[in-house]
């Protein structure tokens, strides 16, 4: 009896799982489906079933080179990525092994400047680049995505840090390793997990970042979200072309997820499993 | 060698003082137990002598060296945590191996240590596993492997045991006393348990908010302390200690009986009890009692004793074996 009911849960809760997660993922299914519609069949209502056509793809390439607003993402999105690190690591790295009074007010702080809506200080920002010759620059929106997610990656890598157990050096300490050692053969190897689950997630949030990417750039440093942005033409609503533009844009990062769920999941947590 | 000196030692943490100031000559070879209730300052003392923490003020020196401001890996001491500490992701191989390779030697060499250190700890078929593969006993075998290979001046233990079962502490306890004898280094080892205490030490030092109380050879503590709180700590189960009419006719304010020093008869002695609650341990039978005008008393009494909740039995505490306190606290 009891055997039955728990199996009978246990498919309920499969279901429902399924269920929720088909309709997380339906967004970004449709839209891939619509992508290989062609523009009359995109509007004329709903359907799951495309006739497999490729012309917006064709269309999409033809007008603008996909392959330069990929590499622009690929840049800015690893090289911020990158950056972020170089800053967070010894930044969350004190933090968590020589903490202070004030070392929860700091983090504090830093996560309060993700609370400010990015368009209140548009402006101000904006001119800085404009006078420090930066807009449309790779380097500049690489710099400006690093600052942005910046506080994100220290809180992220503050956690995984606080996880390793202070005894653990306290015990390379007291077995002659010297800083260096200690660093090498202790931390580095019990941060590497932590390290490389929160490089993932920051790249997947910057690839993803449209709001300064589309406002700080015209040409040369466009992403791919700039790419999507300029097939939504106010001249008229062309679905197919947009969503093929959509799906190019996101394919990358949706293969890149999929082959490092695992990390992913352990970075999406917070450090919340073991 | 692993002769070790602290002189007016103390530690803070921001205002409050943890030890006030603590003077402690610990010899070469020597088995010396810190012991003491929790909170203490045991912990604390011990990582002064690491070099785990920062001394507030005084000098510790090893062989006649001041190491006070030294680094812990220069005072060739080697530690065994609570915790284990064990390195999550190396084999058992590489974690017993690690000070060997922070210290440079070659690989032949360090081969050679990790295989025999593995052999005396009966570890050598679990040297390819990760800790986290191990139980609790053979983690704690590592931990002292790792301790052992480096030949070090004094091994540290702080409560090693405690997170084992009954049965595997008593194991282990021998295996810790008979590789004493084997190694014949200093160890210094802090414990909660007073019967770990007893049964390991060469030496006891007692704590209690950061002061010792006492030092000395277990027998020592045990026949004479010199004062309440050494007395009612040391020895299982704990002293009588008895105040008021009883205590002022031996002229002293306190007065100790250990539940061993009492002397049972069913029909006179000193003082009249009723029995309550009796332990049978088989060997032994400790019997709680509620005697008449001195209050409830342990009593340690014969195996084979027949007698039964309620019964009325007497007491006399052998004379010899009472332990006069002063109105201060101290053994007069
Ligand atoms: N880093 C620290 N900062 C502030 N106070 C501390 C610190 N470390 C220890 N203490 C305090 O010092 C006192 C002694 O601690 P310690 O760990 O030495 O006790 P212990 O005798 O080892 O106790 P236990 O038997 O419970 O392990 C405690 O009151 C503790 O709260
Ligand atoms: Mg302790």
């Amino acid at each position: 009896m009891a055997r039955a009911v728990s199996t009978r849960r246990k498919i309920g809760f499969t279901v429902a799982a399924w269920v929720v997660a088909l309709l997380i993922f339906f967004p970004i299914l449709y839209t891939i489906i619509t992508s290989f519609k062609s523009e009359t069949e995109a509007i004329a209502g709903f359907s799951l079933v495309p006739s497999g056509t490729l012309e917006s793809y064709a269309e999409v390439q033809a007008q603008s080179n996909y392959f330069k607003f990929f590499l622009n993402s690929v840049i800015i999105a690893v090289g911020s990525t990158i950056l972020a690190l170089v800053v967070a690591v010894p930044a969350a790295w004190s933090m968590a092994f020589s903490p202070t009074k004030r070392t929860k007010d700091i983090l504090m702080w830093m996560l309060s400047t993700k609370m400010m809506p990015a368009v209140a200080v548009l402006v101000p920002i904006y001119l800085i680049f404009r006078d420090a010759n930066l807009l449309d620059t790779r380097i500049g929106l690489t710099v400006m995505l690093m600052l942005i997610n910046l506080p994100i990656v220290v809180w992220m890598l503050y956690t995984y840090f606080r996880e390793i157990p202070g005894e653990i050096l306290e015990a390379a300490r007291m077995d002659g390793a010297t800083l260096w050692g200690e660093i090498v053969y202790v931390l580095t190897p019990m941060a590497v997990p932590g390290i490389a689950s929160t490089m993932l997630l920051n790249i997947i949030l910057a690839w993803n970042e449209a709001f300064w990417t589309i406002r700080l750039t015209t040409t040369n440093a466009a992403p791919l979200t700039a790419f999507i942005a300029s097939f939504s033409s106010p001249q008229g609503l062309f679905w197919a072309k947009l969503s093929a533009a959509s799906t190019l844009a996101i394919a990358p990062i949706l293969i890149m997820g999929w082959f490092s769920q695992r990390q992913l999941v352990r970075g999406l947590t917070f450090g919340a499993v073991k | 060698m692993g002769n070790i000196n602290l002189k007016k030692v103390s530690k803070s943490f921001g205002a409050t003082t943890i030890i006030p100031e603590i003077d402690l000559e610990i010899e070469d070879g020597e088995f010396v137990v810190f012991v003491g209730p929790s909170g203490c300052g045991k912990s604390t003392l011990l990582r002064l002598i690491a070099g785990l923490e920062d001394t507030s003020a005084g000098t510790i020196s090893i062989d006649g060296r001041d190491v006070t401001g030294e680094a812990p890996a220069k005072r060739r001491l080697a530690m065994v945590f609570q915790s284990y500490a064990l390195y999550p992701h190396m084999t058992v191989y590489k974690n017993i191996a690690f000070p060997l390779k922070m210290a440079g030697e070659d690989a032949a060499v360090i081969d050679k240590k990790v295989k025999d250190a593995a052999r005396v700890l009966n570890l050598t078929n679990y040297l390819e596993r990760r800790p986290g593969q191990l139980s609790g006993g053979q983690r704690q075998r590592v931990a002292i492997g790792r301790a052992i290979v480096r030949q070090p001046s004094a091994f540290l233990f702080d409560e090693p045991l405690s997170n084992l079962d009954a049965a595997l502490r008593g194991t282990m306890r021998l295996e810790i006393s008979e590789l004493h004898h084997q190694l014949k280094t200093t160890m210094i080892y802090v414990t909660h348990d007073q019967v770990e205490a007893m049964t390991m030490a060469d030496k006891i030092v007692v704590l209690n908010a950061g002061n010792i109380e006492q030092v000395g050879s277990p027998m020592e503590l045990y026949k004479t302390p010199k004062n309440i709180f050494v007395a009612g700590f040391i020895g299982s189960p704990k002293m009588n200690l008895i105040d008021g009419a009883p205590a002022a006719k031996h002229g002293a304010t306190t007065i100790g009986v250990r539940p061993e020093h009492l002397g049972i008869s069913t029909t006179a002695g000193e003082w009249k009890a009723t029995v309550g609650v009796a332990e049978h341990l088989g060997s032994d039978t400790f019997l709680h009692v509620q005697a008449e005008g001195v209050g409830p008393l342990t009593v340690r009494a014969d195996g084979e004793l027949g007698v039964r909740h309620g019964d009325t039995i007497y007491l006399t505490p052998s004379p010899a074996k009472v332990h006069r306190f002063g109105s201060d606290g101290r053994a007069m």
